[in-house]
């Protein structure tokens, strides 16, 4: 794969100080866009990421040569419509499709691995804030992502409350929960316990930590999916065979099915990025940034909220979207909300849910027509 | 759009900050928005009404009126509409203090059991009244504490409510309700609209 070529960045040349204290300048960011800017420049919606995903957002990734990660929501005439919306989605800094990140090489040459700075969704959303200029963009029409791309939306809100016309915070939350930061840990664990993890060095060493990144992806995609939504498609499904084997092959159609989906991640994902946004989430705290009161978050914002979630989502319930509504209703801002009724787990904001890219095409076409 | 509809929209004054309690498919909503530039939200328990309110571009929260009423301050909405529903709460008490805690003012109406048909229907039928504004079975309906008329302009006296306007509703006629035409009121009125601050 020639991964440079197909990749756009934006060489940000301001330096940008982050929240651990070191700052960074001359750093690239790797972008995409979809349909076209209006003369108005008043038609561009900005969608963010979640941990795994990158900037190619719909139609076939080029890199991966698969489907972009929200090719369900984003494209012509679907419920985010490129026909008449400018969409623009970066990948994070500290992420691996082409945005600064531990891959890279510092100024004497020598990739980062962890000597990368550790980074933040602060700094993260700060990072993209550029790309505003860079399009000549005064206000976006709307700001969108699902999971840790939430989690972005209502940081880029907080930091630039005059910059969105709207908001839409998908399946996320303001505070990385105790077992959020659990699940992420796991993650870690597997990776830096490969031996080919080589404390962070293995580009150098020519090696590839693969295994532990399967192992954190697997237990991750366990928590993207519902008890019912595995039962229904896999229940006690045998792989391939008659019987038990009586060993530690694959016997069950889960476990191929999660060694599969390990397998393809390490394709396609770098390891040490892996830590360092799986950490920017766990330091996520929109609340404590206001001294515990998550509605001064927003209290500068005219922009108008739509907070989305799902029934099976166990890993960014309900409850925590609502507390965000609830903070927002607090201060009388403008917003709504919805739950949706789904088995597909915390994924269902990246699937086929009719009742959700309904709501989601729905609040945003009839928003841009009062405009 | 209802009758009912028409007499609560002339209760409120242009440009005016108003929640919607149980504001079911938005067109209450929707009329209010149009006509009256009103900044109107609606709050409502049906996943299905929530969707048709968004179709209709207006701001809905999705939740249940006796969990979350509670995250709005004091004061923060010049009217608040609670629609036919009142009834339907386990504990309308507390409702209504939190629809008046909420808003300066607060816009009730109530199918009234106190309507001649209702006594009609229980008193020669024998069977628990089916009228237009009660259409469900007893088995079935979602009303649970069903007042007449006069209980609840009793009620809402004996806990300092001031009202402001109280009107009766049946078909098309609109009438006021006082002290004194209360007894005819809630034998010939379908529906009571009351307008009260607390």
């Amino acid at each position: 794969m020639n991964k440079e070529k197909n990749i756009k960045t934006l060489t940000v040349k301001k330096p940008l100080k982050l929240d651990c204290g070191k700052t960074i300048k001359d750093f690239p960011i790797a972008y995409e866009t979809y349909g076209s800017l209006n003369s108005k420049k008043d038609n561009a919606i900005l969608v963010f990421h979640a941990l795994t995903g990158d900037q190619f957002v719909t139609g076939i990734n080029p890199v991966t040569n698969k489907e972009g990660w929200w090719s369900y929501a984003v494209g012509p005439d679907k419920a985010i419509d490129t026909n008449k919306y400018f969409v623009i989605c970066s990948n994070v800094i500290g992420g691996c499709m082409g945005s600064y990140g531990p891959s890279h090489k510092d100024p004497d040459q020598k990739i980062f691995g962890t000597n990368f700075p550790v980074i933040t969704i602060n700094d993260m959303v700060n990072a993209q804030y550029n790309l505003l200029d860079h399009f000549g963009i005064d206000k976006l029409f709307s700001i969108t992502g699902g999971s840790m791309g939430g989690m972005q939306v209502l940081q880029f809100i907080s930091n630039f409350p005059d910059k969105s016309k709207t908001v839409i915070p998908i399946a996320t939350t303001s505070s990385h929960s105790a077992q959020n930061i659990a699940f992420n840990e796991l993650g870690r664990q597997a990776i830096t316990a490969d031996s080919n993890w080589r404390d962070g060095n293995y580009a150098s060493n020519d090696t590839n930590p693969g295994k532990g990144l399967a192992v954190a992806r697997m237990a991750a995609h366990i928590t993207y999916l519902s008890k019912k939504g595995l039962q229904e498609k896999f229940g006690r499904k045998l792989q391939e065979r008659e019987d038990l084997k009586f060993g530690f092959d694959a016997d069950f159609q889960i476990e191929s099915y999660l060694r599969y989906q390990g397998s393809v991640f390490v394709d396609r994902f770098d390891a040490n990025s892996y830590l360092y946004i799986t950490r920017a989430m766990d330091y996520f705290d929109l609340a404590k940034q206001f001294k515990g009161n998550l509605s001064e978050a927003f209290i500068n914002t005219k922009a108008k909220f739509f907070i989305i979630s799902f029934t099976s989502d166990w890993l960014y319930p309900t409850q925590e979207n609502k507390d965000i509504v609830i903070a927002l209703n607090s201060i009388g801002a403008d917003v709504g909300f919805v739950e949706i009724v789904s088995d597909k787990g915390h994924d269902s904001f990246l699937l086929d849910v009719p009742d959700f890219l309904s709501a989601l095409k729905n609040f945003l076409d009839k928003s841009y027509e009062e405009n | 759009m209802k009758n009912e509809f028409q007499v609560i929209a002339d209760l409120i004054e242009k440009d005016k900050k108003v929640l919607d309690v149980g504001c079911a498919d938005g067109t209450l909503m929707k009329f209010l928005k149009d006509n009256k530039n009103i900044n109107i939200r609606g709050l409502e328990i049906s996943k299905e009404k929530v969707q048709e309110c968004i179709a209709k571009g207006l701001t809905v929260i999705e939740g249940n009126a006796e969990k979350d009423l509670k995250q709005f301050p004091d004061k923060s909405f010049d009217y608040v509409i609670l629609s036919q529903t009142l009834q339907a709460f386990l504990n309308p008490e507390l409702v209504l203090d939190e629809l008046l805690r909420v808003g300066k003012k607060a816009i009730v109406t109530i199918p009234n059991f106190g309507y001649w048909k209702v006594r009609f229907h229980l008193l020669f039928k024998g069977t628990m009244p089916i009228t237009k504004t009660l259409p469900d079975e007893w088995y079935n309906t979602p009303n649970l504490h069903m007042c007449t008329i006069k209980d609840f302009f009793h009620f809402v006296k004996s806990k300092d409510i001031k009202i402001f306007k109280s009107l009766a509703l049946n078909n098309l006629n609109k009438s006021t309700i006082n002290q004194s035409n209360l007894g005819v009121k809630n034998l010939f009125a379908d529906l009571g609209i009351f307008l009260i601050e607390k």
